[in-house]
């Protein structure tokens, strides 16, 4: 499947491009190329957009940074917000919060879950699903599935909207609010806060399990083929607590291999430059983070819900957990790998949200006033990592005394999907493309499975002036004259 | 002496004034808002950001710089008016950088509460984007100067009233911008201290405390419930 990366001869070939994909937040596009006979010969996706927002960190204020990054995304701003503050925690010298602060921030996190995963599935994913991969395009959205299945469309919208409510109850606004600074939250939640959400979130349960009943039912009509498409053997990668089960708050690194293997597990976070790298490919804004110590060969991973559902002991919530072992029973005690997969894992996902949210607000902790921690030792470098939507995020800062940020790493879920998201394509674009007349149809089959990843394309591209560039210099018959290559990492 | 010599017409309405009052402070006490940005009750008149421009008596002027007389007819709530403090709103905002989602200022910054209060919708003419410096040498201040629009508001305090003269106005036209008074250039050199006049006086987001943003949550913010106009008449603006 590797070799679909790079055509041996690539000027021979047709090009084929979907762009823009759609469906997907951010901006991307797939290239194939194909020969006379059609067979395929090189598959890529592309992030097109350029964000930077690594380089226009470095030079602000610590404690502005939480707000700002949210502004890289308009589907997860709270993944950004929590990460970068609980990197700004340390280096503000806040070790840990009170327990009001913790649920607060727990809370606006799944809440975060529920509403990114709602979205996803029913507005962006659901279309494929339910209306077919090859139906008319025009009817192939949101709008048709309202059409075709109004109470499906409804509940999808609500749960989204429940999930942005309760956002909006802990940082002020249901997309980029600020709720978390270093050292705890600024905001308490009311007793009459906590009751009108309290009041909506056991509807949320029933329709959040109502989509993983959904999903289970259409694999079922069609087993073999959920199990299959766009499926390839990976390494997964997720946070896991301290007794192994799914956290989406914090945690410990857990890897494990294909068929389920220990990599390495329990490792802190703060320490990830330890077990994980990233790589610079010339075709592409996006890098190629893999395991250090496999190698960007076999060391790559894939992260989000496919990766954490499988990885995790348990998931600590009742319902959610019963449907987790549904889920594993497709694959007899062993991984599985379908791409497709992801959407059920999704919303077993987010059914958790809705359970963790339920219990949340049933704690009387979380009407709390002690909002901010005693302040300890401060740090001049701090990384925080949680596990948004869409998988492992991190956020990686060194600050100067002066209180400006010298340093920004952000490796977003994304880019840590990013081979992940290749191989599927490639495992597609073989099975289902490959010798056939190209329809609209076909190509979507490549989308559809792009969008079971969940990208957030416009979260992925930051490293400004690190950006590899190839610039070849042919002459009128093509033939390569010179080549210059910067920033190229060992590609 | 009669109403008449001791007031003004302001959109029609009698305002009635005190010897030596501005237009602006005589409108401010009759309860009706003109809207203006430098100006500030604790201050001298500066009439350098001429958003309080009013007509008087045919000719346009800065409410804040021009004294109440008796008699004169005094316009302010036109649609003429609003278009040119509009304009002028969207020169400051291109002029700086002025990154509101980011800054933790929103909310409690004079400059954007007025964008919303004339319905600035866009910034209209094409960004500067000038490369102004941060300086973050002090240990409980720092000043971002991508944010100042050079009110002098900090010059007038530290100088009138801390006696302290930290901050000027160097450069012209478009290279005017305010310098710190201090051998290296830095307000870490400085005496400069919370308790000054002229920590406090910043309508924007360019001298802030370290450490505090963002403390107050969205909703509880000063301009979050109500609009400049409402707030300053109130006495709660600073």
């Amino acid at each position: 499947m590797a070799s679909l990366e790079t055509a041996a001869n690539p000027k021979k070939l047709r090009r084929v491009a979907i762009d823009p994909l759609t469906r997907v937040e951010g901006h991307g596009k797939v290239t194939l190329l194909l020969d006379a006979e059609n067979k395929v010969h090189q598959v890529r996706l592309h992030i097109v957009e350029f964000r930077g927002f690594e380089a226009f960190i470095e030079g602000r204020p610590f404690w502005e940074v939480p707000v700002t990054v949210q502004r890289l995304c308009g589907i997860c701003p709270v993944s950004h917000h929590l990460a970068a503050i609980k990197a700004m925690d340390a280096i503000a010298g806040y070790s840990h919060l009170t327990p009001t602060a913790e649920k607060l921030r727990r809370l606006m996190h799944y809440g975060q879950i529920l509403q990114s995963h709602a979205v996803h599935f029913f507005h962006l994913a659901s279309p494929d699903l339910l209306l077919g991969f090859d139906s008319e395009p025009t009817r192939r959205n949101i709008v048709g599935i309202a059409a075709a299945f109004p109470d499906i469309a409804k509940q999808g919208v609500l749960l989204r909207k429940f999930g942005q409510e309760v956002i909006r109850h802990t940082t002020g606004k249901r997309i980029h609010g600020t709720g978390a600074i270093p050292g705890g939250v600024n905001k308490a939640l009311s007793a009459a806060e906590r009751d009108t959400l309290r009041a909506g979130i056991d509807q949320m349960i029933v329709w959040a399990r109502d989509a993983v009943r959904m999903i289970a039912r259409l694999h079922e009509v069609h087993p073999a083929f959920y199990n299959g498409f766009g499926g390839f053997r990976a390494n997964m990668m997720g946070l896991v607590d301290r007794h192994g089960a799914l956290d989406l708050y914090h945690g410990g690194l857990r890897a494990r291999d294909a068929d389920g293997g220990p990599i390495f597990d329990h490792v802190d976070y703060t320490t990830y430059e330890k077990v994980l790298t990233e790589e610079i490919k010339p075709w592409t804004y996006m890098k190629f983070p893999h395991i250090r110590a496999l190698g960007p060969e076999a060391g790559w991973y894939r992260v989000g819900p496919l990766a954490r559902i499988q990885i995790c002991a348990y998931v600590p919530s009742e319902l959610a957990e019963i449907e987790r072992r549904d889920f594993l029973a497709i694959g007899d005690g062993k991984p599985v790998h379908g791409a497709l997969l992801y959407h059920w894992a999704r919303m077993i996902e987010a059914l958790h949200a809705a359970e963790v949210i339920r219990d949340l607000l049933d704690d009387p902790d979380i009407v709390g006033t002690d909002l901010m921690a005693e302040r300890g030792e401060r740090r001049s470098e701090a990384v925080g990592v949680i596990e948004a939507p869409r998988g492992t995020l991190f956020h990686h800062y060194r600050v100067g005394e002066d209180d400006l940020v010298k340093f920004c790493r952000l490796i977003v879920s994304t880019t840590n999907n990013n081979q992940a998201m290749n191989e599927a394509i490639r495992a597609v674009a073989a099975e289902y493309v490959d010798g056939r007349v190209l329809t609209e149809g076909l190509l979507n089959h490549i989308e559809v499975a792009i969008r079971a990843y969940d990208p957030c394309l416009s979260c992925a591209t930051h490293a400004i002036g690190q950006m590899p560039l190839e610039v070849d210099l042919v002459d009128a018959d093509g033939v390569l004259i010179d080549r210059r290559r910067k920033n190229f990492g060992g590609a | 002496m009669s109403d008449s010599d001791s007031s003004f017409t302001l959109d029609g309405r009698i305002i009635a004034f005190a010897p030596g009052q501005t237009i602006l402070a005589a409108a401010t006490a009759a309860g009706v808002y003109i809207p203006h940005l430098c100006a500030h009750p604790d201050f001298p008149p500066h009439g350098s950001c001429k958003l309080c421009t009013v007509t008087v008596n045919g000719r346009d002027g800065s409410a804040c710089t021009i004294q109440a007389a008796p008699g004169q007819e005094v316009r302010s709530d036109t649609p003429e008016l609003h278009e040119i403090r509009r304009v002028l709103l969207q020169m400051l905002f291109v002029e700086g950088n002025h990154f509101c989602p980011g800054c933790e200022k929103s909310g409690r910054c004079k400059l954007q509460a007025l964008a919303y209060e004339i319905e600035m919708l866009s910034p209209h003419f094409v960004q500067f984007f000038p490369h102004r410096e941060i300086d973050a040498s002090h240990p409980e201040f720092f000043l971002d100067f991508n944010r100042c629009i050079m009110c002098e508001l900090c010059v007038r305090a530290s100088r009138d009233v801390d006696g302290k003269n930290i901050f000027a106005l160097a450069g012209r036209g478009r290279e005017s911008h305010i310098i710190v008074n201090s051998p290296s250039g830095k307000l870490g050199d400085t005496d400069f201290a919370a308790t000054d006049k002229a920590a406090e006086v910043c309508p924007v987001g360019a001298i802030l405390r370290k450490e505090i943003g963002f403390a107050t949550p969205i909703g509880a913010r000063l301009y979050d419930h109500a609009p400049i106009s409402r707030v300053d008449l109130a006495g709660q603006e600073k």
